[in-house]
């Protein structure tokens, strides 16, 4: 089973890279860019039946940093278990 | 004198040999070295070094796969003993992983590493780490980081200012850390995570731009209050 998990920064916390991006946008003329934010996705093939507290477990404790981050996780080709 | 200082090799640490001859030069007893796979440190250690680099190659995050390793584990158990624990740099990012010191480092806000030697003021003289020093005393220490940013929510900002377990803050903003903070203890004083470099701080080198001595003082004041105590 595919599953991909995105880590993103809490909101509020500094994207210092996000920052440095959307400056480059704006530098090659793209208007009305808003914001950036620059996350991380992490895509994992994981046993059949995994359960949504063993994936938060490993977000939790590993994948994202609590401290600073959000994470959320996404079940791939498994139409009966909504992301 | 039977100072046992122990520093942690993790793959793609490089300041390791750096904190084994700082320990050495002030103690005059070689540092043991300790491997991250080693699930046990070695018995009756008084002190243990996390060292710069670029542990497990910064994968995932800085710190973060060095935090989980097999010594970590014991170096937490250590450290609930009230072993002092030394977090230099990378060290300092592996124990806000790990969960023993509060917040994270995150990337520079200025987006490019920082390599030169920083002014810092010595915030807390309480500790093993600082108690010989004075309040406001300044320090010229050098940093070498990409990750130094200290972040933490203001509540816990708040609570380490209360606590006084803020150990050393840059006179002037080096990273984008929150409120300036270089070095932060843990709530007993036992552990310290710090970005600047002091074992690259223990000697006069050629060129008055480069060495120093200001690193030297805290490697003294922990044996000193280790072998008094």
């Amino acid at each position: 089973m595919k599953v991909r998990i995105l880590v993103r920064l809490k909101p509020g916390v500094l994207d210092p890279q996000g920052r440095a991006v959307h400056h480059s946008l704006d530098g090659l003329g793209f208007e009305g860019v808003e914001d950036v934010r620059i996350g991380r996705m992490i895509e994992m093939d994981v046993a059949e039946g995994t359960t949504d507290e063993t994936l938060t477990k490993m977000c939790e404790q590993l994948l994202a940093n609590m401290v600073i981050e959000d994470y959320a996780i996404e079940r791939l080709g498994d139409a009966k278990e909504p992301a | 004198m039977g100072f046992r200082a122990g520093v942690v090799t993790f793959p793609g640490s490089n300041c390791d040999r750096d904190m084994a001859v700082a320990l050495e030069a002030v103690s005059g007893v070689p540092a043991i070295r300790i491997w991250h796979g080693d699930a046990k440190l070695p018995d009756g250690l008084d002190f243990i070094a996390l060292p710069g680099g670029f542990s497990y190659g910064d994968y995932l995050r800085s710190g973060a796969m060095a935090a989980r390793s097999p010594v970590l584990r014991a170096v937490i158990n250590a450290a609930e003993r009230g072993v002092p624990v030394l977090g230099v740099c990378n060290g300092f990012q592996v124990l806000t992983e790990s969960g023993l010191l509060p917040g994270a480092l995150m990337r520079n806000a200025g987006q490019t590493f920082v390599c030169r030697t920083v002014d810092l003021e010595v915030a807390n003289t309480a500790s093993v780490f600082t108690q010989g020093f004075e309040a406001g005393q300044q320090l010229r220490i050098p940093v070498a980081h990409h990750d130094g940013n200290y972040f933490a929510d203001e509540a816990t900002l708040d609570a380490l200012e209360a606590e006084g377990r803020v150990a050393f803050r840059y006179l002037k903003d080096v990273n984008g850390s929150r409120r300036n903070i270089a070095g932060v203890l843990s709530a007993n004083g036992r552990v310290l995570g710090m970005m600047p470099h002091p074992e690259r701080a223990i000697e006069p080198a050629a060129h008055r731009s480069l060495g120093g001595k200001d690193g030297r003082g805290l490697f003294e004041n922990v044996i000193r209050s280790l072998v008094a105590a």
